[in-house]
């Protein structure tokens, strides 16, 4: 095993009072090749939105899975709400939505959360509200069978909401939902999190993360690459020159005391220097007679930090053209 | 669990499958236990039915005194068959929807949600069950009013007896179809090997035990469909014409009776075991 503590160990109780997640070298393996979810750490505090990402077949759904007691781990320690995972005081705390909604498509998606509301045991006044709150009130007598994709996502993530729960789960939640969707989504996201509950949401889509997410973990093949927030993990940002000549600003920008790193890119120049620091450099580069056609500022994006971190030799051969 | 069990009976009532299938129960219980009869001794002229049966057994066969044998003789095949496709279809759907996992992620334990599930599969047959004595009722009555004959009900003594063995009989062969589909994950494949068992296997069995291999007759005498028809068998009062197919009296009523409660109890242990410790994914 290769959990970096013995399986058993209780996390300390001061962390303990406002982490809601608490994954200790969590592994999953299903059989002798396939190690689905290898060692994985991680932990969700209260109130926050928590991002999960990795690429296709990285272990996000099972690790959820592990965290909802729908499968077992191989090993590892996982506290949800302070409980085991599957316990039942604590699965009434948590709403979730794992890899695609399942409804019995006989139902009407009213009928779906009727049924979902009685096993949860909340009252099924809570499902107008719900369904509200994924703008399918209008279809809620049709039957689940006549749904798009995108409807039937919303009314999974309407089940999800059903328990007004503490901690929302969800498994890439956008998944068939159209632009406008996923921005409700996003919308939705996020108010769940102004409004003190705790969001686990997985995805790929690291525009929306970056968007929406507080902290985020990043796991590929089975393990966990990194925990941070969005803004650690993006690293600073860099500024664009666009110059001519190209050389007589390489070697000015590189004098300056102020900027980090100069490097070639696209065209331009990629330079890394504080924010405060803009204006100076235009003034510099302008007054050395260089001609300035382009200056702006470039946050690095999600994309490319993950990129960086998940790209490994044997699967990917693409050659990147910086 | 009483909010598992009000959610499972919702979505039964709300499943057009189920209807279909007490549908076709009650019409097959109505056509060969009152139609066919019934038709046969009015259009009829000469003194006996089918060549050996006298006619005026033929309608003393759908009097109200026969109601148990008329409920309940289908139960051991035909009602049985559609029992089983009733309990795959219940517990198999779950799996083939996703729907595993949406009950399993509200509130109560695995245990607890198929405890629920089968509680409600036994009390939907029991409505079943109410529903074809019913009917029997309703058409046996008019019958006696429509031919002027006298209108003897069975004992309570013996319709409570009917109408247990009738449920448990339904209820082993649903929780048989219910094993099967919880451990095999699907509907199709269940119902497929459920049929293949209760309409082709139990009575090759039967019919090698009955004549040229009676070595095959221990075997014969644990089957479920054997035990069904003759607990069946056991409990219906005097009888004017043969029975139905599948009813007999190869095993006798306290081992039958027995037998089909092991059967129930094995189906619903494997059953909570199974889903107690597989992974849903
Ligand atoms: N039931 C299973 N049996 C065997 N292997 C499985 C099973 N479920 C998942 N796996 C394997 O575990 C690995 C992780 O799968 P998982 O579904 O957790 O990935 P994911 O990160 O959710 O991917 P995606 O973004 O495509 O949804 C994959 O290699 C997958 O093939
Ligand atoms: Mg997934």
């Amino acid at each position: 095993m290769t959990a970096p503590r013995p399986a058993g160990t209780v996390a300390d109780p001061v962390a303990q009072a406002d982490t809601v997640v608490q994954v200790r070298g969590l592994t999953k393996r299903y059989n002798e090749r396939i190690t689905a979810v290898d060692g994985v750490s991680m932990s969700v505090r209260r109130g926050e939105i928590y991002g999960f990402l990795g690429p296709n077949g990285a272990g996000k759904t099972t690790t959820l899975r592990m965290l909802l007691g729908l499968v077992a781990p191989t090993g590892g320690t996982v506290s949800v709400l302070g409980r085991p995972p599957g316990d039942p005081a604590a699965l009434a705390r948590i709403g979730s939505l794992v890899e695609g909604p399942g409804f019995y498509p006989y139902l009407s998606g009213n009928d779906n959360l009727r049924v979902v509301a009685r096993y949860a045991g909340v009252p099924a006044s809570r499902i107008g509200e719900a369904l509200l709150s994924v703008d399918l009130a209008d279809r809620a007598r049709d039957t689940f069978a006549t749904y798009s994709l995108g409807m039937k996502q919303r009314l999974g993530v309407a089940a999800a909401l059903l328990k007004d729960p503490e901690l929302v789960i969800l498994d890439e939640p956008t998944n068939g939902l159209d632009p406008a969707g996923m921005r409700d989504m996003r919308r939705l996201v996020r108010s769940l999190g102004a409004s003190g509950r705790t969001v686990l949401l997985s995805s790929h889509l690291l525009g929306e993360v970056q968007q929406i997410c507080d902290r985020v973990g990043v796991i590929d093949r089975g393990r966990m690459l990194a925990e941070s927030t969005v803004d650690q993990l993006r690293g600073g940002t860099e500024l664009i020159v666009a110059a001519t000549p190209p050389d007589v600003a390489r070697a000015q920008l590189e004098s300056m005391h102020e900027v980090e790193s100069v490097r070639p890119y696209d065209g331009a120049l990629r330079v890394r220097a504080d924010d405060r620091h803009t204006a100076l450099i235009n003034r510099t580069l302008v007054s050395a007679g260089v001609a300035v056609t382009e200056l702006r500022r470039d946050e690095r994006q999600l994309e490319d930090v993950f990129l960086a971190m998940t790209d490994h030799e044997p699967d990917r051969q693409e050659v990147d053209d910086v | 669990m009483s909010d598992t069990i009000r959610a499972e009976l919702f979505k039964l009532r709300k499943r057009p499958t189920a209807w279909v299938l007490l549908a076709t129960a009650v019409v097959l219980s109505q056509i060969f236990g009152y139609l066919i009869p019934y038709l046969s001794y009015r259009t009829g002229d000469a003194q006996t039915v089918g060549g050996n049966v006298p006619r005026g057994d033929v309608l003393a066969s759908t009097l109200p005194d026969q109601l148990v044998i008329n409920s309940i003789g289908g139960f051991p095949v035909f009602a049985g068959a559609l029992a089983l496709v009733l309990g795959a279809l219940m517990f198999g759907g779950e799996y083939g929807w996703g729907t595993v996992k949406t009950l399993l992620t509200q509130r109560p334990g695995r245990i607890s949600v198929l405890s629920g599930q089968l509680v409600a599969l036994g009390a939907a047959l029991f409505v079943g069950v109410a529903v074809l004595f019913a009917l029997s009722a309703a058409s046996s009555l008019g019958i006696a009013l429509a031919e002027n004959q006298a209108a003897d009900w069975p004992t309570v003594t013996d319709l409570a007896a009917g109408f247990g063995a009738g449920w448990l009989v339904l209820a082993m062969w649903a929780s048989l179809g219910a094993v099967l589909g919880v451990t095999l994950r699907s509907v199709a494949l269940p119902i497929g090997l459920g049929v293949v068992w209760v309409l082709g296997i139990e009575n090759l069995v039967s019919a090698m035990a009955g004549s040229v291999l009676t070595a095959l007759r221990p075997l014969r005498d644990v089957l479920p469909g054997v035990n069904a028809g003759s607990l069946v068998g056991a409990v219906m009062p005097d009888r004017v014409i043969d029975p139905p197919p599948g009813v007999t009296s190869s095993v006798a009523e306290p081992r039958a009776l027995l037998t089909l409660l092991c059967y129930l109890v094995v189906c619903a242990a494997v059953a909570a075991w199974t889903s107690h410790r597989r992974d849903v994914v």
